[in-house]
């Protein structure tokens, strides 16, 4: 991943925010209090509004500025794990490139094994600050399978595309899985039994930002 | 759904220059940072009380900045709470060196930003304090959930601390009277219709005619369970009967009651409520040494009521009793 791959990411991102907002708010007024979509839109839209201003020089500094902003527009419990994540991410990535291995734009560059480990550090900070585990019905029920598929891809050989593919599904596979638990975190858990049955918008954003990385590794792979 | 709005992305500020507009004399709103303060500033030595939360439940915490109680509130987005930014702000622009008591409500994402807040305050050299309020008994189980939510609790322990550091209180006192009267309050609310977001544009959950959800929180999330509608005396006897259970009360106890609306509930049935209220307690010997009936902790449009009891001692109730001077509380001055 380098400079300009990053900054893609984000932006696709924010694309996938702005077409799902609903579908995110309409999962949130059934176990929470409908505002993770335009939440998770207002921060990306942000995000993505003052990347071109940003003089960001590695992959590892996109993403720990898009933490920081996310921090400071979101609000709620979204604002601080997202933004809990991607500083997390953005500073382990820059803590692993990789010197010389440049990429189009020039810059650094971090290999797929740089990367997973980067998302562990991401749902590490998530996982510090929610207090949450897996089957809690949260974004990392999405987040866990997905840095697992990422990494057993990543050490089979399988480059950024490759791993990234294989991450989003299984992020995919994760949100959906989350439909039949019941919430013990967030406003969800308030609900008790009657929270089984909906899908988790946390989940659901969380593989949303795991398809916008596999888009934008595949189509920066097809690229000259 | 029909809105006094203008568009769904600029409620926020649009209430926030209304606020300013029509309170003047009590208020000055930082429009950029969103925060409001009280408008003449906290005299030398003064402990500050800063607080935010989601907006959607005015006159909370905005109506409450002024004399004896509130310096500063932080309203984020309509049921959003406010980004670690704002209250770092609120916090300096009422610093008067003697420090600070964050009042939070337990949800998430209040937690969450004020903790980095706190944070960020002492990087900058800020004292700051928190109190964290928990008194919804409709969560029970806090192994299995989020904890407690905070409700109407919040307006006993904003203005029994302001009280105190009004009176020139150092920050450790008015840091523990504050957990002391969240520690003596409970509260139950009950909801007949959801409540719609404006940026959602639809009702959060669907309610038959006949049917109500109760033991709701404060944002529009649906309750415990639903049941039927019954005459107000049945269904507030088992509210209080939660209360109770929870904070069980003896005859001769002195405590404080709040009826509040979520706001679609008309004050009429409010008072309908409060008889029931009163007459319970008095048949268990409890004395209602004050109380509130109204509009206080809202959810928007949400029709429904919550019940606030808070037991207290001479001691808060004399805070209690002092004079607040704020938009949407006043008596004593």
């Amino acid at each position: 991943m380098d400079t300009a791959l990053a900054r893609a990411w984000v932006q696709a991102i924010a694309a996938a925010m702005d077409t799902h907002q609903d579908r995110l708010t309409q999962l949130d007024s059934a176990i929470g209090d409908a505002d993770h979509g335009a939440n998770m839109h207002r921060g990306f839209a942000a995000v993505a509004a003052a990347l071109p201003q940003d003089d960001a020089a590695t992959p590892g500094a996109v993403l720990a500025r898009t933490g920081s902003l996310l921090i400071s527009v979101v609000g709620g419990a979204s604002g601080p794990l997202y933004g809990s994540a991607f500083r997390s991410l953005g500073t382990a990535l820059d803590a692993a490139e990789v010197p010389g291995a440049a990429g189009p734009t020039g810059g650094t560059a971090a290999g797929p094994e740089q990367v997973a480990g980067a998302l562990a550090a991401g749902l590490a900070g998530v996982r510090r600050l929610g207090a949450a585990a897996e089957g809690d019905k949260t974004m990392i029920d999405a987040f866990a399978p997905a840095l697992m598929a990422f990494r057993t891809s990543a050490e089979a050989g399988a480059d950024l595309a490759q791993a990234a593919a294989a991450a989003a599904d299984a992020a995919e596979q994760g949100m959906r899985a989350t439909t039949p638990m019941q919430a013990r975190k967030g406003r969800a858990s308030y609900l008790g039994a009657r929270s089984v049955g909906h899908q988790d918008p946390g989940a659901t954003s969380t593989a949303l930002i795991f398809r916008a990385l596999a888009d934008t590794a595949a189509a920066a792979k097809e690229a000259p | 759904m029909k809105k006094l709005i203008n568009e769904p992305g600029t409620v926020l500020d649009d209430a926030l220059a209304g606020i300013a507009a029509a309170h003047p004399d009590l208020l000055a709103v930082d429009t950029v940072h969103r925060v409001i303060t009280r408008a003449a500033a906290p005299g030398p030595g003064k402990v500050t009380l800063v607080s935010g939360g989601g907006s959607g439940h005015e006159p909370l915490h905005g109506g409450f900045v002024g004399t004896g109680m509130l310096d500063a509130a932080c309203p984020g987005e309509v049921f959003t709470s406010p980004v670690p930014g704002q209250m770092l702000a609120a916090a300096k622009a009422v610093d008067t060196g003697a420090g600070t008591l964050f009042v939070v409500k337990n949800y998430t994402g209040d937690v969450l930003n004020f903790e980095m807040a706190a944070e960020l305050a002492a990087e900058d050299g800020l004292l700051v304090a928190s109190v964290l309020v928990d008194d919804d008994v409709a969560v029970r189980d806090s192994t299995w959930t989020a904890g407690r939510r905070g409700t109407g609790g919040t307006v006993f322990v904003e203005k029994i601390a302001g009280a105190l550091a009004e009176r020139g209180a150092p920050l450790a006192e008015v840091a523990d009277v504050a957990g002391r009267v969240n520690a003596a309050t409970r509260s139950f609310a009950v909801a007949l219709t959801a409540c719609t977001a404006p940026a959602a544009g639809k009702p959060g959950f669907a309610l038959p005619e006949d049917e109500i959800e109760v033991g709701v929180g404060i944002h529009g999330e649906p309750g415990r369970r639903r049941e039927k509608l019954r005459p107000a005396r049945e269904i507030v006897a088992d509210m209080m009967a939660a209360v109770l259970a929870d904070r069980p009360l003896t005859a001769g106890d002195d405590v404080l009651v709040m009826v509040n609306g979520l706001g679609g509930t008309p004050l009429l049935e409010l008072y309908v409520v409060y008889r029931e209220v009163a007459a319970l307690l008095a048949g268990r010997g409890v004395r209602i040494a004050g109380n509130l009936v109204g509009n206080y902790v809202t959810s928007l449009d949400m029709a429904g009521a919550s019940i606030s009891v808070c037991k207290v001692t001479d001691d808060l109730l004399a805070l209690w009793r002092a004079p607040v001077h704020t938009a949407a509380l006043r008596w004593g001055v």
